[in-house]
């Protein structure tokens, strides 16, 4: 039935984003889980878990900077990529694509906002 | 109440020529534009459940839920999509193009794995001289195969899922409503629109939205409640599909769109489409009969793509000769009625779901963010199915000059001679496989893969690619000829 799905396949632990690395897209979660690792000299934490239909690589889209945490697989999971340009393409033409992303980002920074008052 | 003058902003004024006319008509013209925004409690027919009325219908409550605007929204369709064969079927291959897929997801829909029949990751040219596999621009499948129904006539396996059914589900989650009944009458009346049922009563609208595709019928219907609509013209397609073994579709097909460039009358493009248990044959083309489904089939390339004892001429399988879409509606839209999808404007040939989620998004956005008069409709939603209009206009010249090459040998081999060479290079620059994967996908828009298929190094590779490729051939048959004649 792997034909029957769209996105590409990670195993458990692969590693889909590395922290460090030059970004470009946006992925999109169609099925299973991934971490959200960041990486410190004194060792990984993890920053978040992230299911079904949610995104993750967005800063990519926005700074021309390095990726900011690494992203591994938990468990089996497909993964769907945004292309940069497609991305922007689809935006200029249909402005309320970007709703979703702000909406998203906003809640983000909600909990980052959150983390940092209640540590 | 509506003076009619809406779309001429200082009429009023010179027919109250006095200031306190000018004053009512002022207050008048305010109210008038009140009027035609929707407001908490506003109900909204769309007629049509297919793509382009779920799409309308899931951005317009999403839409009205971030506005903080309560709607009330009713969708009509005749067809349950629950069912197998034509009563449940809207009639499409079936793609959900590389585009809308990713759009789909950067809106949080992912389409699950139970409604695809099978993720696309390669397209296959074929011609009579060969065939080339064309690679998707990622290693990763981004194009999906669907049925539009629960399956085609005579499929006995009720797990299936259709895309229509999954896309209604959505709307009914976001809160719509769904009626299964056909509409047989839209009246006007001065502050809304009636929709009358068989069954159900007459029903008032703020706001009734057409989503009907081609039906003659339907489209008829909405001529009289929008005077200035002129119809799209249309033409016949074919579509059916084989059912096959997933084994036999796995060897044969694999994951990948087949297509084909082949010198027969009026087809304008044959593709076969694997699903999981099924192989969809699409046609496009001018009035595409029997007799050119029949020439098709029997064409060497096409049996090549199906197991040697398979019965393709007496397989009977579920077919359609939908209309299609060849050149859009003029002025779809009126005071608190627009039509979209195929009833307003489609791609060319190609990605017709793409286009109804396009013209849904750009419907659903004008009727929250601006209004639902026709002033609103012509300045906000106009432009859109005009970009559509402008694109095909390139798109039939594209097409037109794929027929030149579908008729010409030596162009074909030119053509098969670079992509090959593209393909098995690893960092070449892949300008005629991008191009044609565009083409072929539907993924981008025919006035972007025009100005990639007038590159200079795209031309220059092309004819450096016909030359070398029809040399070899001629000497190579040259050199069979001289064989010969040393045998003999």
């Amino acid at each position: 039935m792997k034909s029957k799905k769209i996105g590409k396949l990670y195993k458990d632990g692969e590693i889909i984003v590395k922290q460090g690395d030059k970004g470009k897209c946006l992925y999109v979660i169609q099925e299973g889980r991934v971490d959200v690792i960041h990486e410190t000299p004194e060792g990984d934490k993890k920053v978040a878990e992230l299911g079904e239909s949610e995104f993750f690589g967005e800063m990519g889209l926005f700074e021309d900077d390095v990726r900011s945490c690494t992203v591994r697989a938990a468990g089996e999971v497909r993964i769907l990529t945004i292309d940069k340009r497609n991305f922007f393409k689809s935006i200029n033409r249909d402005s309320s694509l970007a709703y979703r992303l702000l909406e998203k980002m906003s809640n983000r920074l909600r909990e980052a906002n959150e983390k940092i008052n209640n540590p | 109440m509506d003076l009619g003058c809406g779309r001429i902003p200082y009429l009023k004024y010179f027919i109250f020529d006095s200031p306190k006319s000018f004053l009512t008509a002022t207050i008048m013209s305010f109210i008038t534009a009140q009027d035609m925004e929707l407001t908490d409690g506003s109900r909204i027919a769309v007629i049509g459940g297919g793509p382009a009325g779920s799409f309308f219908s899931y951005y317009v409550l999403e839409y009205a839920r971030r506005f903080d605007l309560e709607l009330e929204l009713d969708i009509f369709e005749a067809k349950d999509f629950t069912k197998v064969g034509s009563s449940g079927c809207n009639h499409c291959g079936g793609i959900i193009s590389e585009s809308l897929v990713q759009e789909l997801a950067t809106d949080g829909l992912v389409i699950p794995s139970d409604i695809i029949q099978r993720g696309i990751k390669t397209y296959t040219m074929h011609t009579e001289q060969g065939t080339r596999k064309i690679h998707a621009p990622t290693d990763e499948r981004r194009i999906a195969s669907v049925f539009r129904g629960c399956g085609p006539r005579g499929c006995l396996d009720n797990s299936l899922k259709g895309f229509d059914n999954y896309l209604l589900g959505l709307c009914q989650e976001n809160g719509a409503r769904l009626i299964l009944e056909k509409v047989t009458l839209l009246e006007r009346t001065e502050e809304g629109v009636m929709v009358g049922c068989s069954k159900s009563p007459l029903r008032k609208y703020d706001l009734v939205v057409g989503a009907v595709g081609l039906n003659p019928k339907a489209l008829e219907l909405f001529k009289g409640i929008c005077p200035s609509y002129s119809l799209p013209e249309v033409t016949r397609a074919y579509i059916s599909e084989f059912l096959m073994k997933p084994r036999d579709i796995e060897k044969k097909l694999g994951s990948s769109m087949h297509v084909f460039l082949l010198d027969l009358p009026q087809i304008t493009f044959g593709a076969l489409i694997p699903k999981y248990n099924y192989v969809t044959l699409v046609l496009l083309g001018k009035d595409i009969d029997k007799d050119i489904v029949q020439n098709f089939i029997s064409s060497k390339a096409v049996r090549s793509c199906f197991p040697e004892d398979f019965p393709v001429k007496k397989a009977l399988p579920c077919q359609c000769y939908p209309y299609i879409n060849i050149k859009q509606g003029n002025h779809p839209y009126a005071d608190r009625v627009v039509l979209i999808g195929d009833s307003a404007s489609s791609k060319l040939y190609k990605n017709g779901i793409g286009a109804a989620f396009i013209t849904a998004k750009a419907a659903a956005s004008t009727v929250i963010f601006e209004g639902i008069s026709e002033s609103h409709f012509e300045k906000y939603y106009k432009p859109k199915c005009s970009d559509l209009d402008k694109d095909n206009r390139i798109g039939k010249l594209i097409f037109w000059v794929t027929r030149i090459i579908q008729k010409s040998t030596i162009l074909k081999r030119g053509l098969l001679g670079m992509v090959g060479k593209e393909q098995a290079l690893e960092h070449s620059a892949l300008r005629m496989s991008s191009a044609l994967w565009d083409t072929f996908t539907g993924s981008a828009g025919y006035r972007n893969i025009l100005r990639r298929f007038l590159h200079p190094g795209l031309l220059f590779e092309l004819a450096k690619s016909t030359l070398v490729s029809n040399i070899s051939v001629i000497n190579r048959h040259s050199h069979e000829k001289q064989e010969d004649r040393q045998t003999l």
